[in-house]
């Protein structure tokens, strides 16, 4: 069985060959959902809801993904309006993990600081 | 004044109607029109048991048997409940509109008791405030969406306004020891808060092109308060009571 949609309003129709065009009754978009645990950090993505309206999806974004845990603040932005490189040119960012040298680790001070230490 | 069984009385009406409700409404979970909204629906209808137990709780420290006892044990004629909530979840519509009127209601009954002179009901008022005042805004955009949408939408958020409106205002029903509670100030009184939930709910239904039942047709339905229930009632008891009685002494 071939499923052509998970939205059981859609599934229950007959089905259609060929495209299909979306109307925001039978599929609604997806919204992605930011969550802010704790007010002056950042808002943290979380995943996404299927809603109608974007009153609606603060609601279920509410719902889905803060009803545990602590949060002072939502975000929902449409999916649609997130711009994002593509995985083909996921390649700019091979080199990055050998790149040490750009971490706070890559640095080695602690033996001057004990040598600093030291002189005191 | 002792007003000890006054303050009972209240407790249980107000655990009973969230109880009833919590448990008519989580009949919709796996069924809700779609997936963000049971789980949402699912959601307020925990909360409602949760406000139900944290009152049982209250009743349990003035005396009173523990929450599981309470909640599952008593006799259809003692539960307090008013039989709106009782009805059946019927289709979405019913559901919704239900959830609009009831939790209206509801968040400003809690916004008043936070004055309470019942100090840990005040408490409790304080705290779950912000739970149900979700559950309204919640409802709230269900409504206006409806109400707003197509021709089927609006006309059937309409007819089961009308339909809903004299059930919801045996929300308002007044018990015989009113102004006692009233006087010993643990409630500022059932018809005040009618009068705040009038004022509440009717710019929402304006503004969503909705409107309430004309004021001649308004016919509250009592009895709930005094332990007089529709049909509907006792099944659901059965229902909510059947774990229970197998083993009443079960740990979880």
């Amino acid at each position: 069985m071939k499923i052509v949609s998970l939205d059981p309003r859609v599934a229950r129709t007959e089905k259609v060959e060929g495209t299909v065009e979306l109307s925001p009754l039978t599929e609604f978009q997806t919204y992605e959902v930011f969550h802010q645990k704790k007010r002056g950090e950042q808002h943290e993505h979380v995943g996404i809801v299927h809603a109608p309206n974007d009153e609606m999806a603060l609601l279920f974004a509410k719902d889905q993904y803060a009803r545990r845990g602590l949060c002072v603040n939502l975000w929902v932005v449409k999916s649609e309006h997130i711009i994002a490189s593509s995985y083909e040119d996921s390649d700019i960012f091979d080199t990055t993990p050998g790149k040490t040298y750009r971490e706070a680790g890559g640095y080695k001070v602690m033996d001057k600081i004990n040598k600093f230490k030291g002189k005191k | 004044m002792d007003n000890t069984i006054a303050l009972k009385n209240f407790l249980y009406r107000l655990a009973d109607d969230h109880l009833i409700l919590g448990h008519r409404n989580s009949e919709w979970t796996g069924l809700g029109p779609m997936l963000e909204e049971d789980i949402a629906f699912s959601n307020m209808a925990q909360d409602k048991l949760g406000q139900a137990l944290a009152l049982y709780e209250i009743l349990e420290t003035l005396g009173e048997l523990p929450p599981d006892t309470v909640a599952f044990t008593r006799a259809e004629n003692k539960y307090t409940c008013c039989q709106y909530v009782e009805h059946p979840i019927g289709e979405y519509d019913f559901s919704l509109v239900r959830h609009f009127l009831f939790d209206h209601a509801a968040y400003l009954r809690f916004e008043m008791l936070t004055q309470s002179s019942c100090e840990p009901l005040a408490k409790l008022a304080a705290k779950v405030k912000g739970e149900i005042k979700y559950h309204v805004m919640h409802a709230d955009i269900w409504i206006e969406k409806l109400g707003l949408g197509n021709e089927e939408s609006h006309a059937r958020i309409q007819s089961m306004i009308n339909e809903n409106f004299n059930l919801a205002l045996g929300i308002f029903e007044s018990s015989a020891d009113e102004q006692e509670i009233i006087s010993s100030g643990i409630f500022a009184g059932e018809e005040l808060l009618k009068a705040k939930w009038l004022e509440a709910i009717t710019p929402i239904l304006n503004k969503s092109n909705l409107k309430l039942p004309n004021e001649n047709t308004w016919n509250p339905v009592l009895g709930g308060r005094n332990g007089y229930h529709t049909n509907y009632l006792q099944p659901l008891l059965t229902e909510m009571q059947e774990v229970f009685a197998i083993d009443p002494s079960a740990e979880w």
